[in-house]
């Protein structure tokens, strides 16, 4: 989470191309989640291998850089980008050089990885289906292309007095090619309407499964009787258009869910276990059993659900309960997996699993939460269950009209019903809505917002009401020093701010890190020593000074109470002097809330933390309705009030206790430091310290909305003209084919305006 | 029309060649990642500034 990454980060983020960077030689400063060592796999043949996420990746020549420094160290057998996925390959020989030689390059060029058990994640096995999708998609294109050549010859040809014998061979050719080119790039469509038709549904498939086999074999028919029309060229089109739409689709479903993947390795989370023997190994958290002793780090985050066995230290909370003060632990103290260890090392014994472990009550929260939204039904869903009984009612009348009233013999009454099955292509359809949902999260992944799937999109057009957490996801999660009180004998504010500075600096505690990013730089003082949960103390110049709690340092207990957290500072036997810290809102939160009101949202504000501090931030931003001092239950309840009141509502939130809201909102949104379980459950996930993305996020949204809208009028508005010319008898295959490609062109033309602003 | 009998049998073999080709690029995994190679086309191999100096 935040904290742990402004513990953890690099001093300086230069970008690959920093030439001769700083190369810090300790490889944690190039890794960011869980320790890689744990994820190394050693096979048989005596490789090591790595994956890992390679967030860093921010301008082109990042990766042929990457790629080519460690390809050109020795024994690195191979180091393989994926920077579509941004992750990284990485196999070498253990002979030759250390996974640690390898991280300092990395770190040496600015990028920071963090690795992930490959069989867990995924990503690295071959997407099947996606490559069946685009072998269909290049043989129906082939054929299409080569039909339409000699489609073209006969029409010009008709119109020409091209002779009987010569159309015949000419059909016979196309036969030749569309049928096999048929018969493969339709099996996705043929295979997916057998199996709704077997489980007695219709879907999308249905009709176009039927239209092709008609069109197809009738075409056949068509052929040897050296009749006039054949359609083997509208019938590869419709496939062809159609498996482009489906191939956007999965690739935008795929791209997501790597996303996604990504963030859980971003949060991988390994474990420090102490054997009974004081051996200590680095394990995968799948990999540590109930009972197992951890040791955590001062700055670490704790890993596990259990009971403190040694140490004493504070303990952050934040993410789990939102409360921003730490607490202090000692050996019997409880602690929570997620949470941040401050102070000094402990050792936590681990509980074993059951249904009183909070990770499992939230756990279960989700799951009774998550069954609403998956009754969610897609437009494109929607449209089609209207859809396919409606050409299937529509070619059958056209079938019976022409055989009774119009007097046509019944190869010509099922001519025309196939035109019209085929003329009312949903290839338009078929590609409306992938179409701009593949630009709109294109142009939300820049922006730093992964969209999760399109329907996330179209839900977060519809929501109107907006409901924040506050520590983590309105807030920073990191304090800041807001001002510092009381007078001292003979020193200024900024004396005493370098003073305790200098203290600070010899600590890990976010308190006393805030207080030395607003110092900026100076000495750190000798011979400082660091009570777990009381402060800092040291000798200077013959006095005694002491940094922290307000009764350890030994102030007298008239000042008025502060919000946030403090600490407090005494010089020798001099007044105490109180430094007060806050959790900084993020920079443009203020601006992003009223945006949103601006935009017709309704915002709420609801928070763990107590009462004092939800109303200043609430204030603070302009958020009227607020609620402190919430449970994760009371989140749902307000949840569900609002849902019942019939109001759509997008909950943002980061922490554990937030997971539940997440699930059971319309649409939700996390921040990237947020923790696994609530990225997870989160349907738009957000980088950065702005807030910017989910302002965009939700223009974007409503554009994508409006341009799907108006794509599927597109495609109607098209059937509505051409299914009257079809049932007339009036649509020639080269009609059919003109008007299909022209109406696809027109829809994915349409939606590439979603990538422009306004 | 004579021309017909070896024209068109003259452009399917072209196209089927081209589909062989996209097939067997398919096969070799060159579509997995489209983006990295666009950026690898960017790379000027005789850039010697990142060259690692220092083994070990």
């Amino acid at each position: 989470m935040a904290l742990q990454a402004a513990l953890d980060a690099p001093p300086i983020d230069a970008g690959c191309c920093s030439i001769g960077g700083l190369a810090a030689p300790a490889s944690r400063a190039a890794v960011t989640g869980a320790d890689p060592h744990a994820y190394v796999a050693v096979g048989e043949d005596g490789i090591a291998r790595l994956d890992a996420v390679v967030e860093t990746l921010d301008c082109p020549s990042c990766v042929p850089s990457i790629e080519g420094v460690l390809g050109r160290l020795d024994g690195v057998l191979a180091a393989r980008v994926n920077a579509g996925q941004r992750r990284i390959h990485l196999e070498w020989d253990p002979a030759d050089v250390d996974l640690d030689r390898i991280l300092a390059a990395l770190d040496g060029l600015g990028h920071r990885i963090a690795a992930y058990d490959a069989a867990r994640l995924g990503g690295r096995e071959i997407d099947e289906v996606g490559r069946a999708l685009l072998r269909a998609l290049a043989v129906a294109g082939f054929a299409f292309a080569n039909v339409m050549l000699v489609s073209v010859a006969v029409w010009a040809g008709l119109a020409q007095d091209m002779g009987p014998g010569t159309r015949a061979f000419l059909h016979w050719v196309s036969a030749l090619v569309a049928l096999p080119a048929i018969v493969y790039a339709g099996r996705p469509f043929f295979r997916s309407a057998l199996a709704a038709l077997r489980a007695g549904t219709s879907n999308m498939d249905v009709p176009i499964a039927i239209g092709v086999s008609l069109a197809t074999a009738m075409s056949l028919l068509e052929t040897t009787r050296n009749g006039p029309h054949v359609y083997f060229d509208a019938a590869l089109g419709l496939l062809f258009f159609l498996l482009i739409g489906r191939f956007l689709d999965r690739s935008l479903r795929r791209r997501a869910f790597a996303a996604a993947q990504n963030l859980l390795a971003l949060r991988a989370v390994s474990a420090v276990v102490i054997g009974h023997d004081r051996r200590t190994e680095v394990r995968a958290i799948e990999a540590v059993r109930p009972g197992d002793v951890v040791a955590v780090a001062a700055g670490e985050t704790v890993p596990v659900d259990g009971r403190v066995t040694a140490g004493r230290s504070d303990i952050d909370a934040a993410l789990v309960t939102g409360e921003s003060l730490p607490q202090a632990v000692a050996p019997g103290a409880v602690v929570h997996a997620g949470t941040v260890n401050l102070t000094a090392p402990i050792e936590v014994e681990t509980a074993a699993a059951g249904s009183g472990t909070l990770l499992a009550e939230i756990a279960a929260m989700m799951d009774r939460a998550g069954q609403a939204k998956a009754r969610y039904v897609r437009l494109a869903d929607r449209i089609s269950r209207i859809y396919a009984p409606v050409i299937h009612a529509l070619a059958f009348a056209a079938f019976v009209g022409w055989m009774a009233l119009g007097g046509a013999d019944w190869r010509q009454a099922l001519m025309i019903a196939v035109a019209v099955l085929i003329v009312t292509c949903p290839c338009a359809l078929g590609l409306a809505v992938p179409a701009v949902q593949v630009g709109a999260v294109g142009r939300l992944l820049k922006r730093g917002a992964y969209v999760k799937s399109g329907d996330a999109l179209e839900r977060l057009a519809r929501a109107d009401t907006v409901v924040f957490d506050k520590t983590g996801t309105l807030t920073l999660g990191r304090p800041r020093l807001e001002g510092i009180d009381g007078e001292s004998v003979g020193g200024d504010p900024g004396e005493l701010i370098a003073l305790a500075a200098s203290l600070a600096r010899r600590s890990t505690h976010p308190l006393a890190r805030a207080l030395v990013a607003a110092a900026g730089d100076g000495p750190a003082a000798d011979g400082v020593r660091e009570e777990p949960g009381c402060g800092l103390e040291a000798e200077i110049s013959g006095v005694r000074v002491r940094l922290g709690r307000r009764d350890w340092v030994g102030a007298a207990a008239t000042a008025a109470p502060h919000a946030g957290p403090e600490i407090w500072l005494r010089r020798g036997e001099d007044p105490a002097v109180r430094l007060r810290f806050a959790d900084a809102p993020r920079p443009d939160a203020a601006e992003v809330v009223a945006g949103l009101k601006a935009r017709g949202l309704r915002v709420l504000l609801l928070s763990g933390d107590r009462r004092a501090v939800v109303d200043e931030l609430a204030d603070s931003l302009g958020i009227a309705e607020r609620r402190a001092d919430c449970l994760p239950g009371d989140k749902i309840a307000v949840l569900n009030r609002l849902a019942a009141e019939g109001r759509r509502v997008a909950m943002v939130g980061d922490g554990l206790n937030d997971a539940p809201a997440l699930a059971a909102a319309f649409v939700s949104l996390s921040p990237a430091t947020a923790a696994d379980v609530s990225q997870t459950a989160a349907d738009v996930v957000f980088r950065g310290d702005a807030l910017a993305p989910l302002l965009e996020a939700v223009d974007v949204a409503r554009k994508a909305d409006a341009l799907v809208r108006q794509n599927v009028c597109l495609a109607l508005a098209y059937n509505v003209v051409a299914v009257p010319l079809a049932m007339a008898g009036l649509v020639t295959p080269l009609i059919a084919a003109v008007v299909m490609s022209a109406s696809s062109l027109v829809v994915t033309g349409n939606a590439l305006r979603v990538q422009r602003r306004g | 029309m004579v021309a017909l009998v070896y024209l068109i049998p003259a452009a399917l073999l072209l196209g089927g060649f081209g589909l062989v080709c996209f097939l067997w690029a398919l096969r070799t995994g060159q579509f997995e990642d489209l983006d990295g190679a666009a950026y690898r086309a960017l790379h000027d191999a005789h850039d010697d500034r990142f060259k690692d100096d220092g083994k070990g």
